[in-house]
């Protein structure tokens, strides 16, 4: 595979959310505003990258029976490093994500890719797999928060967009909407699939 | 702490902060295993049992062993929380195994494959790391950990029960499948929103 497709195929072909659904628990708690979700992709997308590098560098050393232990240290360590840098840079974004920091070492997207891509692959692909998987993440993540804090507030990052003679549709930013967009956004990327194959 | 206390957590964890539908925490399994009710069942009395488990071995390694205040050596080691606490859960849904394979046979062949799966459920270490955000004790980890899981098997449950009717119904193409189950997660998770001004934590 050419490292271009590596890079490419993590943001719409395998999509880790649209397409493999992975990674499911962080896309919907913190997508209640766009903030958020921005600062959720690039934590993983983060841990993503440094994980497939530790990982890919190490590979012929691990042994077989005892590679998910050590993959999950890995990870953990990418984790708490993200932790440690978010508490001191950024604590209003740490406080509003919560208990989903220290969650992204069970992101089913970390461990999937360590195991399927980096753990059989050398360094350099390794970086550009968890880079586009990264991306494609964010970009997930991004739509999903624009779409629901435009619904649910008026805003966008913040900025009123729908004016005043907006009443906003409260339910989009509490759990119930999220639910129901992530289903109907699904449902929509089907729809789009199937047309574009007749 | 009286009784009161410790059913208000109770109700928090089953109802009014669902784990599922109001925490979004364990949604792979809630949505992968929520096929059929026998396996809806058998996963949810899983991780039960391993969050009982987790919730009391994590309260004691924070406490004796990470926390600077009351750890035998006195030394700020709460950074390593993340790291030991996804250590402790993966070895402990290890030996839980080993031990149900050796004296419950029985309920080990009926958990079935259910049982390694849960070292990835992220409700499991969430559980555990709000215990300590919150500052519980022993008795009130125990008690939200063991109810957090009747939370998640509850969702789950009521999930499991309505997707095999789901089965039978006529759903527009592009939405069946994983879509719809978030739909109906949706409307049920509206339907729990009913009880947010039961408790205030």
């Amino acid at each position: 595979m050419s490292a271009g497709k590596v890079f490419v195929k993590g943001i719409y072909q395998e999509n880790p959310i649209f397409r493999l659904a992975l990674g499911l628990c962080p896309f919907l708690a913190v997508t209640s505003s766009t903030e958020n979700g921005l600062g959720m992709g690039l934590a993983a997308t983060f841990v993503l990258v440094g994980s497939n590098f530790i990982i890919s560098l190490v590979r012929k050393l691990i042994p077989q029976r005892i590679r998910i232990p050590c993959f999950i240290v890995v990870i953990a360590t990418f984790v708490s490093l993200v932790e440690m840098v978010m508490q001191a840079c950024s604590p209003g974004l740490y406080k509003n994500l919560g208990i989903f920091v220290p969650l992204i070492v069970v992101n089913c997207i970390i461990l999937g890719r360590a195991e399927a891509f980096a753990s059989r692959n050398g360094v350099g692909l390794s970086l550009l797999d968890g880079l586009g998987m990264g991306v494609g993440f964010t970009l997930a993540l991004v739509i999903i928060g624009v779409i629901r804090e435009l619904l649910g507030s008026g805003k966008i990052f913040g900025h009123i967009i729908l004016g005043s003679g907006y009443n906003p549709a409260l339910l989009f930013i509490l759990p119930p909407g999220a639910f129901l967009t992530i289903g109907l956004l699904m449902g929509l990327f089907n729809y789009v699939e199937e047309r574009a194959k007749r | 702490m009286s009784i009161g206390h410790l059913l208000i957590i109770a109700v928090a964890s089953i109802l009014v902060n669902n784990f599922v539908l109001s925490r979004f925490l364990g949604l792979c399994p809630y949505i992968g295993v929520s096929k059929q009710l026998d396996s809806a069942i058998g996963m949810g009395m899983a991780v039960i049992f391993v969050m009982t488990m987790a919730s009391l071995s994590t309260w004691a390694i924070y406490t004796y062993l990470l926390a600077p205040a009351t750890s035998i050596w006195k030394i700020d080691l709460t950074y390593l929380r993340t790291i030991s606490f996804i250590l402790v859960i993966a070895s402990l849904v290890q030996l839980v195994e080993m031990v149900l394979q050796k004296t419950v046979p029985t309920l080990y062949r009926a958990l079935g494959i259910y049982l390694p799966l849960i070292t990835t459920n992220c409700a499991v270490l969430g559980v555990t790391v709000l215990n300590i955000d919150k500052r519980f004790g022993l008795v009130e980890s125990l008690v939200q950990g063991f109810t957090a899981g009747v939370g998640f098997t509850l969702a789950l449950i009521l999930m499991a029960g309505i997707r095999e009717k789901l089965d039978l119904a006529d759903i527009p193409k592009p939405l069946r499948g994983i879509p719809i189950a978030f739909i109906v997660a949706g409307i049920m998770s509206i339907a729990f929103l009913g009880f947010s001004g039961l408790v205030t934590e």
